[in-house]
């Protein structure tokens, strides 16, 4: 994925969040999916630090 | 009165169904208060000033959803909880009819849509960060529509997203269309050649629908988020759509949507709108407007719109205070023939923030200083604008576009202030938003009128809606419910607010008018 290829194809989207968004472009016939989201490290804040700097440390 | 809660563990709900299942558990018989939250400490809060927390609500953590019900007997509380069991089944059960697939995580979604391009994140604002983060990194543009996200998270993201060349809108991009496709809070608009850039998503939407009205359309919004300019942020993402922009084919002419950029970041901005290559129409709402070079400068939404649509098609334009001057001069003299008793005072309940800023920008040189929530200034002045979807509005409680009634309760309000004379209101439509946020407002602008003719005065309503003819609210729809209220309803937001300023100032009419009063 690219700068480029943002406007030229047209938009795959994984929803996450607020269902309704999901249901609005399933409905405007846009290819959607809705993840069945719950708060990451169960809400816990310094669970979900820590996991972001996982996930940062895995990526370097 | 009995007061039951029971608090399901580990249910997470988003806000919108929380506010559907307790708005529908409210209207249960014999139900005086209900409420559905996440046990959040702000929620916490929240149910304990409305009288609703009990020892048992008080345990529930943030992953667990908290149901409270005050009503007249045990039986009916009870008969509502059980109630609110069935509305979450349904919703569910809808929401899989609809996308069949429910995936947990991101990395199975991919599974299921391996071409996906985009990720579109509303979480709530602390986890904002994490499941962005997570999404540019596995190479995906991010659709932020999540607010609440610290300024540092905000910095760290867009710096990801520009290594990768990505998009990054948002956080707290209400709205953005690609290739035809509307994101978050959009309007139906038609295809064509108009780009945008904003970091405003009422901004955006009404720069879209005023395109939309005048026949042309829109190739893509990008949203960038309301931050984006800020000396911190430093315009990063400005930067990259400008670039999409200017490389994209379908586009034509180029709109930047913003409030006044950073000091830091205004520089290296109009560097970037000069290597457009393209033409472009520049609205930073409270900039002073730039003459020549190569960007067009304008001062208003409406302009920006009239602007981009009137280059495309290779037309003069300059800009006007009214469209149509002579049916404002009809307007203001049959207001003025009702009576002379009205307060001084303009009073703006707005549920977009850009147009109440726009608004309070445009009144302040006609009636003097407002005070307002969007900064500090015109203390005292008698004159108000409220940006009621601020954060302070909605802590706990949905957007107002979502929700009118809160609103709707301050329009009732302002009938009973004789300092109040003129109540400016902004109506948003669009996909996602409120189904008829015209009907709560005429019923609430009919009752505070009434209320203040029972006081021997008037109170004029003038209000202005964003949305077009394919919006699913209907506009002519929800303009003519306004107008059975007897709101004057203006074709904009900019030209709402002089209508306003007209109204508790009839003697500005030659200049705004360009003829006798």
């Amino acid at each position: 994925m690219s700068l480029e290829t943002a406007l030229s194809k047209p938009p795959r989207v994984i929803n996450i969040g607020l269902d309704v968004f999901a249901l609005e472009l399933q409905a405007a016939g846009v290819p959607v999916i809705h993840v069945d989201w719950r708060p990451p490290a169960a809400g816990d804040p310094r669970l979900l630090a820590l996991l972001e700097r996982l996930e940062g440390d895995d990526e370097e | 009165m009995a007061l039951r809660s029971v608090v399901w563990p580990s249910f997470y709900q988003d806000s919108i169904a929380l506010m559907r299942v307790a708005e529908a558990l409210k209207e249960l018989p014999r139900v005086r208060e209900a409420a559905a939250l996440m046990g959040t400490p702000a929620n916490h809060e929240l149910l304990a000033s409305a009288g609703l927390a009990t020892p048992e609500s008080k345990r529930a953590g943030v992953g667990d959803l908290i149901l409270a019900v005050e009503a007249e007997s045990e039986g009916a509380a009870e008969a509502a909880l059980e109630a609110a069991k069935d509305l979450f089944a349904a919703r569910r059960h809808e929401l899989e009819q609809a996308v069949r697939v429910l995936p947990r995580t991101l990395d199975s979604a991919l599974a299921h849509l391996p071409n996906a391009n985009l990720v579109a994140i509303s979480v709530p604002g602390p986890y904002a960060k994490f499941e962005a983060a997570r999404a540019l990194r596995r190479g995906l543009h991010v659709f932020l529509f999540s607010d609440n996200v610290p300024l540092a998270d905000e910095v760290e993201l867009k710096r990801l997203a520009v290594s990768r060349r990505l998009l990054c809108m948002g956080p707290d991009c209400g709205t953005a269309y690609l290739g035809g496709v509307g994101l978050g809070f959009a309007n139906v608009v038609p295809r064509g050649r108009v780009g945008c850039v904003a970091a405003s998503g009422t901004g955006l939407q009404a720069v879209v629908s005023h395109v939309a009205a005048l026949e042309e359309g829109i190739s893509h919004g990008i949203g960038v988020g309301g931050r984006d300019l800020s000396a911190e942020v430093g315009g990063v993402m400005t930067g990259l759509a400008l670039e999409a922009l200017a490389a994209d084919s379908e586009t034509l002419v180029v709109v930047l949507i913003s409030k006044p950029p950073a000091p830091s970041v205004l520089g290296p901005l109009e560097a970037a709108l000069a290597e457009v290559g393209k033409p472009v129409v520049a609205c930073c709402l409270g900039e002073p407007p730039r003459l020549g070079g190569p960007v067009r400068w304008v001062t208003t939404l409406e302009d920006a719109a009239e602007a981009a649509v009137a280059t495309r098609r290779g037309m003069p334009w300059t800009p006007r205070a009214f469209s149509d001057p002579r049916a404002i001069g009809a307007r203001l003299a049959r207001v003025r023939a009702e009576t002379d008793r009205r307060g001084a005072g303009v009073f703006g309940l707005f549920t977009g923030g850009t147009l109440a800023h726009e608004a309070r920008l445009l009144l302040e040189p006609l009636v003097g200083p407002v005070a307002s929530n969007l900064g500090p200034g015109g203390e005292g002045s008698g004159h108000w604008i409220l940006d009621l979807g601020a954060d302070e509005f909605t802590v706990g409680r949905p957007h107002p576009m979502l929700d009118p009634e809160a609103r709707a309760a301050r329009v009732r309000e302002a009938g009973r202030s004789a300092a109040i004379g003129v109540v400016l209101v902004d109506l948003v439509l669009g996909r996602a938003a409120h189904p008829n946020p015209a009907g709560p407002i005429a019923a609430a602008i009919r009752d505070a009128r009434v209320r203040a003719a029972a006081d021997g005065r008037s109170l004029v309503v003038v209000a202005s809606v964003v949305g077009t003819a394919g919006d699913p609210q209907g506009l002519s729809r929800q303009i003519a419910a306004l107008e059975a209220a007897d709101a004057d309803v203006l074709p904009s937001n900019a030209q709402a607010a002089r209508f306003a300023a007209l109204v508790v100032r009839p003697d500005l009419a030659p200049s705004l008018l360009g003829e006798s009063p």
